[in-house]
């Protein structure tokens, strides 16, 4: 078994019986013990429980059962509540909390039979595009370990680009998933609203937050995809609809993409980025496989950071309202009175980010300013989906790239907030808009990855991820490994 | 100078639905505290809120039965708030866009003209828990058994002009509630409490004056109490030269007055916003139809059809068509084929008394309609007396509802006796046993007819038909 080997080919490995389940999750285990002191990707592990649930694959499987998912190892991001398993979400303040129960994500994993062998780091409350504010400490970024991995799903996007695991489950609020799969030179999917439960997982942002998978291959993205989405009554915002694509993804992998697409390049989006050469170069590569490049406007892109960031401190600031020190989570010491356990409990158990966002959202929907910001903030944003859907009547799908920059020096942005949410100039729009994005390697700068990002209409991942794979089977930039993981 | 008082209510009614409003928790009351809050009530992170449709549908039929406008689409909204009792720290609420908006209810308050309410809206919004201080010293027990829970608010318009018509309007709302089946109606648990708002202004003015509020109070007699007191302390405040501050005041049932909780200026600022985690709830055409469908004649409408169709007297009318339970047992004697003012008779009369003195509500009466019917019936084919009936409806009350009319008739040997034949025995052997009386009776002394009708009735233990009697002996003479 090689480090790099994709899901896809575990699959196969493990149903021409070349190891077991249980051998592939103690070599996973392993890799976590070697890599995780340099890069501090896991927050925790699970040794016991994965190895109980690779035994169980073991038998199921010499028991009949062939499903490509059974016995894969994976991470989940430590922002999905696990029964009996610390989840913190980064954060002090649930540095001690134990859920009672799983996800939906974590439920609709272990029942495809596949076993999540520890949790990993990411910004507190997924608050952030570097993981420097993970009260766990900072992610090194596998290609270069001055840097960081971006964020929030940063421990995620580390760990599979370091080969410790082939596929983690991610986050994305506003770029969570795609940023650092950029960053880290791997292939990351946000689903459309909508399409995965957001049961169990730790709110940040309700009318933003996604999770989705993080991998090397599209091909592996899809697979896990196929396993985490699903309608869930126990998420009013849950999409009930099936698409026989997705329902067959897990046993047929992609299908082949059979026609040429328009593809839309935002100008907005574009620049004299001297970082942007891999995107140059992947839209040749497309139109070299039969697609048409064409030029969209999508014209309030710009107010999209502000917009964004109003908006998903607005629902953080009462999001977060829960972690009081009453039930769970962390409690100052002895509280003079309800007041004084608020204010220590909320003061000592958040970090500086998630504090700032908190004020945000309390200020921008106060009496007096709610309508200047939160109503005026909501109104652009429909100006935004407006946009796409102007976009999409023109345009199959769109293409842009993921982030401005390659993986920046750890401190480098810290103190320049403004300069850190610009970070995510490129994906909140896709996430204001609802829609599905992915971030694929295409190209270096620097010696450091960078990626591109498709953009599809609603509940059209099928699109993105055919024209992905088709893109991954001409091109190697998924391929490339970091040289000294350790 | 005279002065008007201006009165409000928001009246909380907590919806009688299983499970609560937005988790799969119990909604029982009286359960040991926490046991019914579940990871979505305890606000654990993670967790997402889905609406119970039930609660929904009861907030239709409350609409519905005030006549009021249902906003087919609604929304939630989050009122956020710090303490101890609220897990999430926000309560979900609806805010600017209520499920159910104006209607109207009429009252009668008692010695007082009926007049039409104004209710502004209606919203669904979740119960807190509850902060109990007084059971460890020093420290606050908090049970979020009541998390959850759905309530509807509903806000009347400031139409009122005295503690009568607010006490008046309660106990409407009360009727109206328990009536539609929408709650419990059990104030002692909790399951309606309002808040007052009551401001007072020189007689004659149109604007109206500072108000204060009342909150939480939970029985008919502290909301005429409560609001008597704010009244009366309003106008000794401005009578001597004082002002009258926005705030939020507390009833004191035992010492009979209201103080200060909190003044609304220093109050929060909720920062409501819609709630992300839910939908805009939208409901069709097709479904407020079919609520419509399901809801009961109301109060007014029975009330109607009992005076004006059944011929019951006003008052008749009202105490019956104004509890669900009664209206429905009237009903169901009708149905059983009974006359309907025999039957208000006996359930004003017998019946009530009975389920008084044995604590006992209409519904659980071990008479059920169809046996009184049957009782009544009896009467009207003169097997029984009306005071044979009355020993037959203790029988009954005894036997339960296994009882059987006619074979307790036989067993206690009930029925009058309206055979000529054993009646005439009985009065030629008095006329021998008596002679004396009978020469007087025929002589013309109308007295001595009582002294024979009253031993023949001694004589049959009450049973004979006492004008049956008296012909027998008139046609003596």
């Amino acid at each position: 078994m090689s480090e790099y080997s994709s899901l896809r080919e575990m699959s196969a490995d493990l149903a021409k019986g070349a190891y077991s389940s249980v051998e592939l999750t103690q070599a996973h285990l392993e890799r976590i013990q070697t890599a995780n002191a340099a890069l501090n990707c896991f927050i925790s592990t699970n040794a016991e429980s994965a190895l109980a649930a690779a035994t169980k694959a073991d038998q199921q499987r010499a028991q009949g059962d062939q499903r490509a998912t059974l016995g894969l190892p994976f991470a989940h991001k430590d922002i999905f509540c696990t029964r009996d398993i610390l989840t913190t979400a980064g954060s002090k303040m649930l540095s001690n909390f134990v859920a009672p129960y799983d996800a939906t994500v974590v439920s609709n994993m272990a029942a495809a039979g596949m076993i999540s062998v520890g949790k990993t780091n990411m910004d507190e409350f997924a608050m952030g595009s570097s993981n420097e504010n993970s009260f766990f400490g900072t992610v090194s970024n596998p290609w270069d370990h001055t840097r960081v991995p971006g964020g929030s799903s940063g421990g995620s996007a580390a760990a599979v680009a370091a080969g410790i695991v082939a596929g983690a489950t991610g986050t994305d609020t506003g770029g969570s998933i795609r940023q650092p799969a950029a960053l880290c030179g791997i292939t990351g999917l946000k689903p459309t609203y909508g399409r995965v439960s957001r049961y169990g997982m730790i709110a940040f942002a309700s009318s933003l937050d996604q999770a989705g998978p993080m991998t090397r291959t599209a091909e592996d993205a899809a697979l896990m995809l196929g396993v985490m989405a699903g309608f869930d009554s126990k998420d009013s915002t849950s999409a009930e609809r099936h698409d026989a694509w997705l329902d067959g993804v897990v046993a047929n992998g992609i299908a082949v993409l059979d026609r040429p697409l328009t593809i839309g390049l935002p100008r907005e989006y574009f620049s004299d980025n001297p970082n942007f050469g891999g995107i140059e170069a992947a839209k040749t590569e497309l139109e070299k496989m039969g697609h048409t490049l064409v030029d969209v406007s999508l014209p309030h892109t710009e107010s999209a950071v502000p917009v964004y960031y109003v908006l998903a401190s607005a629902e953080a600031s009462t999001n977060l309202s829960r972690y009081d020190g009453v039930r769970f989570g962390h409690r100052c010491e002895d509280p003079q009175s309800l007041q004084d356990l608020y204010e220590r409990s909320r003061e000592e158990g958040f970090g500086a980010e998630v504090k700032r966002r908190i004020l945000t959202g309390t200020y921008t929907l106060s009496v007096g300013y709610f309508d200047a910001y939160y109503l005026k903030a909501q109104k652009i944003r429909r100006l935004i989906s407006e946009d796409f859907q102007q976009a999409f009547t023109q345009v199959d799908v769109l293409l842009a790239p993921t982030s401005p920059t390659p993986a920046f020096e750890k401190n480098q942005l810290t103190d320049d907030h403004v300069a850190m949410y610009q970070q995510d100039l490129f994906t909140v729009p896709t996430s204001l808009a609802g829609l599905p994005a992915m971030s694929l390697p295409c190209g270096f700068s620097n010696g450091l990855p960078m990626g591109m990002q498709l953009i599809a209409p609603a509940f059209r991942e099928d699109l993105l991820l055919e024209l992905a794979a088709q893109y991954q089977r001409q091109t190697d930039w998924h391929l490339k490994r970091p040289e000294a993981v350790v | 100078m005279s002065w008007e008082a201006v009165i409000g209510l928001e009246i909380h009614v907590q919806l009688a639905t299983q499970s609560k409003i937005f988790s799969g928790a119990s909604t029982a009351y009286g359960a040991s505290p926490n046991a019914q809050a579940c990871n979505i009530d305890l606000g654990l992170p993670g967790v997402l809120p889905v609406l119970n449709e039930r609660a929904v549908e009861l907030a239709v039929r409350f609409g519905l039965a005030i006549g009021a406008q249902i906003n087919q689409h609604s929304i939630f909204d989050r009122k956020n708030y710090f303490y101890a009792d609220l897990p999430k720290g926000y309560q979900i609420s609806q805010f600017e866009t209520p499920i159910v908006g104006q209607g109207t209810i009429t009252i009668t308050p008692e010695n007082g003209r009926s007049r039409t309410v104004g209710i502004t809206r209606a919203h669904l919004e979740e119960d807190a828990g509850k902060s109990v201080h007084d059971l460890y010293p020093g420290m606050t027990a908090v049970d979020l058994n009541r998390t959850g829970t759905p309530l509807l608010e509903i806000v009347s318009e400031p139409d009122m002009r005295s503690a009568q018509e607010a006490s008046a309007y309660f106990r409407q709302m009360h009727t109206l509630a328990r009536y539609i089946g929408i709650c419990d109606g059990n104030l002692a648990e909790g399951s309606m409490r309002c808040d007052a708002n009551v401001s007072v202004r020189p007689s004659g003015q149109t604007e109206f004056g500072e108000r204060t509020e009342i909150k939480n109070i939970n029985s008919f007699r502290f909301v005429e109490q409560a609001i008597e007191h704010e009244i009366a302390r309003q106008i000794d405040v401005l009578e001597a030269g004082g002002k009258i501050e926005r705030e939020t005041r507390l009833y004191d049932p035992d010492k009979d007055e209201t103080r200060s909780m909190r003044s609304k200026e220093l109050s929060n600022d909720y920062r409501y916003f819609p709630d992300p985690d839910l939908l805009p709830l939208s409901i069709s055409e097709a479904f407020i139809e079919r609520i419509r469908g399901e809801l009961p004649e109301l109060p007014d409408a029975r009330q109607q059809r009992y005076t004006s169709t059944l011929g019951l007297s006003t008052s008749d009318a009202v105490a019956i068509s104004s509890d669900i339970d009664r209206a429905d047992y009237f009903d169901a004697c009708l149905a059983a084929g009974a006359d309907p003012k025999q039957s208000a008779n006996w359930m004003m009369g017998e019946l009530s008394a009975y389920l008084n003195k044995h604590d006992v509500t209409m519904t659980q009466s071990p008479i059920a309609p169809a046996l009184l019917a049957q009782l009544i019936a009896r009467i009207d084919d003169g097997t029984l007396s009306s005071k044979t009936a009355k020993t037959l409806f203790d029988a009954l009350w005894s036997a339960g509802p296994a009882g059987d009319v006619d074979e307790l008739i036989e067993t206690l040997n009930l029925a009058q006796l309206s055979d000529d034949g054993a009646l005439t025995q009985i009065v030629d052997e008095l006329i021998v046993a008596n002679p004396k009386q009978f020469d007087e009776l025929r002589s013309g002394k109308e007295k001595m007819l009582g002294f024979f009708v009253g031993q023949v009735m001694k004589a049959t233990q009450g049973k004979a038909n006492p004008q049956q009697v008296n012909q027998i002996i008139r046609d003596k003479l």
